[in-house]
Parts: structure tokens; C-alpha cells; sequence
């Protein structure tokens, strides 16, 4: 896929050769995006495009689909619409992107998704008809050959790019490399990682995956306050916050004043990331892909200071 | 084999309620074997039914306990139960579920209870005391390429492409971190063996049966 024109902004950007930012928007339990289409205003024209989530942590939270359509309309920047595979069979997921294509979506990700017994509807059957890299590969023939997995003629197949995720901080790293490689031979064209804190995991993640020759967009989790990064730290498998930065988190929390405290934690973040980001900058990484959700506001601060 | 866990003693109790002469059968096959639905287990249930009844001064019940060669074969059930099943007024077999539906088949006019929870296809672990499931009898063994390990059944999401993301230090996020994770021992396995490229390998999806599965005998079987 890499050969055609892109079809997204995202792909001509990592095409350009600059380096890329994308941000990530998170639907919640509601029917109201006002407050997400707000905050996603302030992203424009520092990020080239946002991910929305797909029930993350296996929440059942508002359409992936419908909060994609809904805020790359209203906000003007293009969404990656991420789509798991643990709440829909082959049939329902192949549906939904024919109705991304007609909804004007231009960027996947595809991903398998967090188990459903980890969620808040814990007792739902988790389907897993496909995994990320059969969905790759579905979206694949979709795009490139214009038929469903069994050939049969898509009229007028749409026009996506489909991205991976994974985790440079896995522990065993290399099942873990086999599988971004089953990934890219399905047919993935970038990689959003997981939130990555030690920038050695990073290079090592890169260096190891420079050979299957796909862009890779490092992701980092910039915390809006102590709470949110101590949860991180103890929910999200796999990675754990640098205790220095957690401590700084916490100090900044005892602020009584509520614009200082704001002010300081923008500067730990900033002070952490900026150091983070320069030094991807000098690898073969083609973006950053910024987890700031609910934390808007320190992202253009973050894309100025790096550019 | 299969795996079957006693049902809670209320709730075997709750089921039988309104029926005066019951006929428990256990099972000589996995259940027996597994000592958790053979004679043994169909005789305390018995006493402990007797009791109940005693404690509480419900309506006086008889109860007969008996075992089966195996509850999945329906000329022994038929053969061996015919006697006892006329005089019963409600079974309650301690057999899985395929001996539920075996006696409920051969005996239409009785109604037929579950003791046990059928759990799955496993194997025992003598030296942990635990029974581990192994197959999830899925009609298409892609064992030969996985080091003998089986995504399908040990994997939580049953990954054909794993691992997932929720693997941390080999252990599945599904149950906290206490199970291995299926495709880390894989890639251990393969590794052993020297067999990496089959890991590697992407897998596209697999074929599925949808009807329930039959086959033909292979063996010809006396009419009895």
C-alpha cells in the first residue's frame, strides 16, 4: 500500500518526512461530545490527526465509529478510527468499515482489543472472531483488492490506511517483534505504540522493528494529575511510570492553589516529554503519538517546544 | 477428559423440590475417575439429601444411589437403569452434561437434573492437585504447529496471532496475572525446539463448523 498516493493527512505527513504528532480522543459513557469536540479544538494544527478510542479497557463507552464521524466533522481534523475485534464478529466488523467508508474515515487502527472480562461490563461474551492481524489483513484485501476475505467484489471499496498497534515495553520483547512482523505481512502500514516512559525500551522497540521497514509513532501518556498516573501505573499492563515522575506528580498535587498546581504539572510533563521526544527525534521513529486524553491542553505546548 | 464440579448442595436441593423418590446416577467414566460424579460422590449425596430432609421436616423422600460404566453411551444407560428408573420419580445424574442428555433421551417421561457443572476437556496435574484445561474440542487440531500448546483453548481470547497486549512477564491479564500466558509459552516451546519460524508464521482465520458435530462409528458396536 505503501506505493499509492495516500489517502489520509496522516499518511502523506509520515510520507513528508517530518516528524508526525497524533493525539487521542476518548468517547466516555454519554451521548454528548461537546465537551471532547472543545478540548479536541485545541489540538489543531499541532496534531495531524487523532485516534478515538474503541471501548478502551474493554468500557462500554459511545461508538468508535459515530464519535470518529462526529469529530472529524465538527473539528476538522482527520480521526484514525480505532476498531477492536473483541465486540464484533468477521461480519459486523467488515459492516462497520464499509460504513467508515462511507463516513469519510481515512485511517485505521486495527487492534484486538482488551479482554471483556477486564471491563465494566465483565460478563459480556468476548467475540475474537479475528485478531489484529487478521483484521489487518481483512482491511487489507478491502483497500488493495476490492473484495471481502472470501474475494467476493466490494462496489467501490474504500480508501483507508491501516495501522498496528504495539508495545515496546513487552516483557518477553520478542514474541513480541514476531508479531508486529505478522502484522506488516498482513498488510500494516504505521505503528502506534503503547505509552512508553523509558526511552531505552523505545530505541530498543525501534531498532528491533527497523527491519520490516513500517513508520513507527512512539506513544506517550502525559498525566493531568498524581490520580490519573498512579492508575496508569497500576492498570495498564506492562507499564509502569518512573517512580521520579510519580513522586514529582504527587508533590504537585499537595498545591493548594488550583492555577499554580496546573502550571506546575504542565511543567513536569513538559520538562519529562520534551527531554523524551528530543531524544526519539534522533531515531529512525517517524512520530509521537500523544495519550493526553482529558489533558488537551498540554499538547501544543509539548508539539511547540519539540518542533 | 472431561470435567465436571459439583453443583451447590442448595441448589441441587432447590431442583429436586416436589419429587419424592429420586434415583441419583453417577458416572464410572471421567466423573468417577476425577472422584467427583462416581459412586461414592452419588452415595453422600444420598445421606446428605436424607438428612436435609430429616433436619428440616420436609416430606419424606426416598433416595436410591447407583453408577453407570459411563452415562455417554445410551444402550448402557438404557440397559443398566431401566429397572432402577421406574420406580424413581426424578434423576439426578452426576454425570457431564452429554450424561444429562443421554439418560434424559432414553428415560422421555422422567425428568432429569443436573448434579454436576460440566467445566471442559482437561487433565489432571497430580503433582499440583489441579485439573487444567486443555481442549476446546474445536473439530480442526492445529497442535502439530504450536509446540503442542493450544492457543484456542489456553490463550483467554483464543489468538491464533498472539501475543496481546495484555501479556505482562508471561502472564494473561485475564485472571489478574495468575495464568500463563499461552503465547509466551509458545514462543518459549518453539524456541527450544528451534522452530521459531513457525511462530512467526501470520495465520489467517479459520474455518468454523457451525452444526452440532457427528461422526460415524468407526467401530461396529453389538445391539444390546
Amino acid at each position: 500500500m505503501l506505493n499509492v498516493e495516500p489517502y489520509s493527512d496522516l499518511m502523506r505527513e509520515i510520507k513528508s518526512g517530518r516528524f508526525v504528532f497524533t493525539g487521542e480522543l476518548e468517547p466516555e459513557r454519554t451521548t454528548d461530545l461537546s465537551e471532547i469536540i472543545e478540548s479536541a479544538k485545541d489540538l489543531k494544527g499541532h496534531v495531524v490527526a487523532c485516534n478515538v478510542t474503541d471501548g478502551p479497557q474493554a468500557c462500554a463507552y459511545m461508538s468508535s465509529l459515530a464519535a470518529s464521524y462526529i469529530l472529524q466533522k465538527e473539528t476538522g481534523i482527520e480521526m484514525v478510527y480505532q476498531l477492536v475485534c473483541r465486540d464484533r464478529n468477521i461480519i459486523a466488523l467488515f459492516a462497520d468499515l464499509l460504513g467508515a467508508g462511507a463516513l469519510g474515515i481515512k485511517n485505521i487502527l486495527a487492534l484486538t482489543g482488551d479482554h471483556s472480562a477486564v471491563g465494566d461490563m465483565p460478563d459480556a461474551k468476548p467475540v475474537f472472531d479475528l485478531d489484529s492481524a487478521q483484521l489487518t489483513y481483512m482491511i487489507h484485501k478491502m483497500v488493495d483488492e476490492g473484495v471481502n476475505p472470501y474475494g467476493k467484489p466490494i462496489n467501490k471499496p474504500p480508501k483507508f490506511h491501516v495501522g498496528v498497534a504495539a508495545n515496546p515495553n513487552a516483557d518477553p520483547l520478542e514474541p513480541e517483534i514476531f508479531k508486529v512482523r505478522r502484522k506488516v505481512e498482513a498488510g500494516a502500514e504505521f505503528i502506534q505504540t503503547q505509552a512508553v516512559f523509558d526511552i531505552e525500551a523505545a530505541k530498543r522497540f525501534i531498532e528491533e522493528t527497523k527491519r520490516f521497514n513500517i513508520p513507527v509513532l512512539v506513544g506517550i501518556f502525559p498525566m493531568k494529575n498524581y490520580r490519573i498516573a498512579d492508575f496508569f501505573n497500576k492498570n495498564v499492563p506492562g507499564v509502569s511510570v518512573p517512580t521520579e515522575l510519580l513522586k514529582k506528580l504527587e508533590k504537585v498535587e499537595g498545591i493548594a492553589d488550583k492555577n499554580l498546581r496546573k502550571e506546575k504539572c504542565d511543567e513536569v510533563n513538559l520538562d519529562f516529554f520534551i527531554g523524551f521526544i528530543k531524544e526519539l527525534r534522533k531515531t529512525p521513529a517517524v512520530g509521537c503519538h500523544i495519550m493526553a486524553v482529558g489533558y488537551e491542553r498540554l499538547t501544543p505546548k509539548l508539539v511547540q517546544a519539540v518542533r | 477428559m472431561i470435567v465436571v464440579k459439583p453443583k451447590l448442595f442448595e441448589e441441587i436441593r432447590s431442583m429436586l423440590q416436589g419429587h419424592e423418590r429420586i434415583l441419583i446416577v453417577g458416572c464410572d467414566g471421567c466423573a468417577g475417575i476425577y472422584e467427583t460424579g462416581g459412586l461414592r460422590q452419588a452415595e453422600i449425596l444420598k445421606q446428605r439429601l436424607e438428612l436435609a430432609q430429616e433436619i428440616k421436616g420436609d416430606r419424606k423422600i426416598s433416595v436410591r444411589a447407583l453408577t453407570v460404566l459411563r452415562q455417554c453411551d445410551d444402550d448402557v444407560v438404557a440397559n443398566s437403569l431401566r429397572e432402577a428408573v421406574g420406580e424413581a420419580d426424578a434423576i439426578l445424574s452426576l454425570g457431564c452434561g452429554v450424561g444429562v442428555q443421554t439418560i434424559a433421551d432414553a428415560f422421555e417421561d422422567k425428568p432429569v437434573f443436573p448434579g454436576n457443572n460440566t467445566e471442559f476437556v482437561g487433565m489432571m496435574d497430580r503433582s499440583q492437585e489441579k485439573l487444567f484445561e486443555r481442549c476446546h474440542a474445536c473439530g480442526d487440531c492445529i497442535l502439530d504447529q504450536f509446540g503442542g500448546i493450544c492457543p484456542i483453548t489456553r490463550c483467554a481470547k483464543g489468538l491464533l496471532n498472539g501475543p496481546c497486549g495484555g501479556q505482562v512477564k508471561g502472564k494473561c491479564e485475564v485472571g489478574r496475572y495468575t495464568n500463563d500466558c499461552a503465547w509466551v509459552l509458545i514462543w518459549k516451546r518453539l524456541k527450544q525446539r528451534g522452530k521459531l519460524d513457525q511462530f512467526t508464521k501470520f495465520r489467517p482465520f479459520r474455518t468454523r463448523q457451525h452444526s452440532p458435530k457427528e461422526l460415524k462409528l468407526a467401530i461396529t458396536v453389538s445391539k444390546g
